[in-house]
């Protein structure tokens, strides 16, 4: 009960799943569309215990007048204040003129943005003081980023007019400008594709081969080890 | 150019907010500790009212309501279990079972129940992912990867291709670990570090643009939404 | 002190301010540095054109606020393309932090035609739906199966739009803009290769370099990549939008990261130099 019929629940629907990957008939499809189906319901069950525990750890922290308690406080009132104007509100709490919807215009969208904003300057703090160029690898890293970060953008070009085109070369389909951007565009559709590709199908190969030790109970981790 | 601040309160909230966040920047502060739970709370409290209303009632609560009735998606079948394709009824009492089962976690002698729930999560997304990357990562890739390397009238075409094959092929001889690295193998996986290093790099410039992205969006919104300089 | 040795303790703060300068000078004097739409981005453009006038296309907007300046560009200059050719509009988010963000997006763009577009008819919100592939693979089954209430609230079967809707077959394409996962891997790998649905994509710069296989191989039609892609789209539309405001922010930005990446490696050359000596 504890290990064997979850593996075997495990087991039983991932194999349905493939099968109905090949097999479109009834039999396979529809019991395959219900546990679909089911996924759904139940991992929406789980941000209701995701935001339960995040309740009790904080109410926790609270109660225990731990460091930083006040900001918990900020945190638990939020959470259920935000919960409780969505669950009055009803079906179409996002909709145009509800509270739920000022909450995620005003509050929830600038918030997110600007957290992840915050990243542009780490990125450029990062670039000089991590970015280190020892070996002809992570110089030859360096030159790509560079011609790709300046290709991308319309300054690329500008700096590079001046650079005569290869229209004397006879051959159909070379690029006749040797301008940022066009370089850069052959790196990603030639080098960069040829690598991106062999790292697809390297991690196609390991995922596949994953999902089956997963379904052939090979792999339990997701038991978490009790018992 | 002028200043033309919005009258909007809401918006108001916002800039103060981000600009909060971005004290950060300057050094670690009350300011920012504010809105980074108060970002925390909202958005949980925002992700469970969600989740309820576009998944509990619509795809779980009301379809049992209507099976209670022997209803249904197809007014013609009556009968509580009377399920067929998209239409459950009844049935549904079971992943409802399984999703409260969830909440044994928090009983510690009872938490192992919750592993039937993870159970199914887990064996639909292995089977899903496993057919998914099996079609469209390998199958594909590698039909797409059959290219003729020489095309009568076209020698640029041909030259890409060269080089494509040969850097997709030492790319993947690359990841080949079963051998080690030395001779033949370790040439040519050498060549194929390069261009990996190539894609690393490319992927680096992608990037930054990419956060330097999210930046322009913050500065657009606070000088044109917010203080209306035009 | 050499400036080397000036630069190497200059405190990250500095670096912030001269970043924060360079891209919203731009912003509030324009540079009008000239666009020129990419082969990926008129892939994208000619794959909509080529789909029937007045077809029912599938849109799933998988972002949320984070990738706004890079994605709700695109969005909006997609959905004036889509609309131009009178298309009607089915539209997804599989990102629980999207969907009052592309709510608000419809709701402007519809706003610009003459007596708007009507909503039911002309384009419908799904909303917001748990599960990422496998929701995708669900709706293969039955759009109104996985989606029985739309954003709004109402019964999806009831909508005019819906009633020749029923899974992949109804739509000749799926435009997908998308910011990471789930996104466009996934409907390529569930969706596109399972019921071979053409498709393009929108994305953020960052998920744009493990999408060109995809581009190459066909199994994605057209790739707008991040800002540049979303200006780029907006100049082959003759448009000018956010995206192509924010272009000349976006260079001195990298002329930026670039400097930054030298001087850092000048700075070291010179400092491993002097301690060799």
């Amino acid at each position: 009960m504890k290990r064997e019929l979850p593996l075997t629940i495990t087991a039983g629907i991932g194999l349905l799943m493939i099968l109905s990957f090949f097999v479109p008939h009834q039999v396979i499809a529809v019991p395959a569309d219900f546990i679909q189906a089911s996924a759904i319901i139940v991992l929406a069950f789980s941000y209701f215990l995701g935001g339960a525990n995040l309740l009790r750890v904080n109410i926790d922290g609270i109660y225990k007048r731990e460091p930083g308690w006040i900001y918990k406080l900020v945190l638990v009132v939020s959470l259920v204040a935000t919960v409780a104007i969505g669950f009055v509100e009803g079906k179409g709490f996002l909709d145009q003129g509800r509270i739920s919807k000022w909450i995620y215009d005003n509050l929830y969208s600038p918030m997110q943005a600007t957290m992840f904003a915050l990243l542009a300057f780490f990125i450029a703090s990062a670039a000089f003081r991590a970015f280190r160029i020892r070996t002809l690898e992570a110089g030859l890293l360096a030159a790509a980023a560079l011609i790709v970060m300046m290709g991308r953008v319309p300054l690329g070009n500008v700096l590079t007019d001046w650079l005569f085109g290869l229209r004397w070369l006879p051959f159909p389909g070379v690029p006749h400008d040797l301008h940022l951007s066009t370089i850069q565009e052959w790196i990603m559709d030639v080098p960069q594709n040829a690598a991106k590709r062999a790292i697809l199908i390297g991690a196609a190969l390991g995922v596949m081969a994953t999902g089956l030790r997963v379904i052939l109970g090979i792999e339990r981790s997701y038991l978490s080890g009790e018992d | 150019m002028s200043l033309h601040p919005t009258h909007d309160a809401g918006i108001w909230v916002g800039a103060l907010l981000s600009l909060c966040i971005f004290s950060f920047l300057y050094k670690d502060n009350p300011f920012y500790k504010f809105a980074e739970h108060l970002f925390v709370g909202v958005s949980a409290g925002y992700f469970i009212a969600l989740r309820f209303w576009t998944v509990i009632v619509p795809n779980l609560w009301e379809p049992l309501l209507k099976a209670t009735a022997g209803q249904g998606v197809d007014a013609a079948h009556h009968g509580m279990f009377a399920a067929e394709q998209g239409d459950y009824r009844g049935w549904l009492i079971l992943p409802g079972l399984l999703g409260l089962l969830l909440f044994t976690r928090f009983v510690g002698r009872l938490s192992w129940v919750s592993r039937w729930s993870l159970a199914l999560i887990i064996g639909v997304y292995a089977g899903l992912k496993t057919t998914g990357f099996a079609q469209g990562d390998f199958v594909a890739q590698v039909q797409a990867s059959l290219q003729p390397l020489w095309v009568r009238g076209h020698p640029w075409e041909g030259v890409n291709a060269i080089i494509f094959t040969v850097g997709l092929l030492t790319s993947l001889l690359f990841f080949y670990y079963s051998r080690e690295h030395k001779g033949t193998l370790g040439a040519v996986s050498r060549v194929g570090i390069l261009f990996l290093m190539v894609s690393f790099g490319a992927g680096y410039g992608y990037t930054v643009m990419s956060r330097v992205s999210l930046l322009i969006g913050r500065f657009q919104y606070l000088l044109d939404d917010w203080l209306g300089l035009r | 002190m050499s400036w080397t040795q000036t630069l190497e303790k200059l405190d990250r703060r500095w670096i912030f301010l001269v970043l924060a300068l360079l891209v919203m000078g731009p912003l509030l004097f324009p540079l009008a540095l000239p666009l020129s739409p990419s082969p990926p981005v008129h892939g994208f453009v000619q794959a909509i054109d080529k789909i029937p006038d007045g077809s029912t296309v599938l849109m799933s907007c998988d972002y949320d606020p984070a990738s706004k300046p890079e994605l709700v560009p695109m969005t909006r200059t997609a959905l004036r393309q889509l609309w131009g050719k009178h298309c009607r509009i089915v539209v997804t988010v599989l990102w629980d932090g999207g969907p009052g963000l592309v709510d608000n997006v419809l709701r402007e763009v519809a706003a610009e035609y003459p007596g708007g577009k009507t909503y039911g008819v002309d384009y419908v919100n799904l909303g917001y739906k748990e599960g990422r592939e496998d929701v995708m693979v669900l709706m293969g089954k039955g759009i109104a199966n996985a989606f029985p209430r739309d954003y709004r609230g109402n019964d999806t079967r009831s909508l005019p739009l819906m009633a020749n809707v029923r899974d992949y077959s109804s739509f000749p394409l799926l435009v997908n803009i998308s910011a990471g996962y789930p996104g466009t891997k996934e409907w390529v790998q569930q969706v596109q290769g399972r019921y071979h649905l053409p498709m393009v994509s929108g994305c953020t710069a960052v998920s744009a370099p493990e999408y060109y296989p995809y581009l190459q191989s066909g199994q994605l039609l057209g790739l707008l990549g991040g800002m540049a892609g979303a200006a780029e789209y907006e100049k082959a539309r003759g448009e000018k939008g956010a995206a192509t405001r924010g272009m000349d922010a976006q260079s001195m930005a990298h002329v930026l990261v670039a400097v930054m990446i030298v001087l850092g490696n000048v700075v070291q050359r010179s400092r491993r130099q002097a301690e060799g000596a």
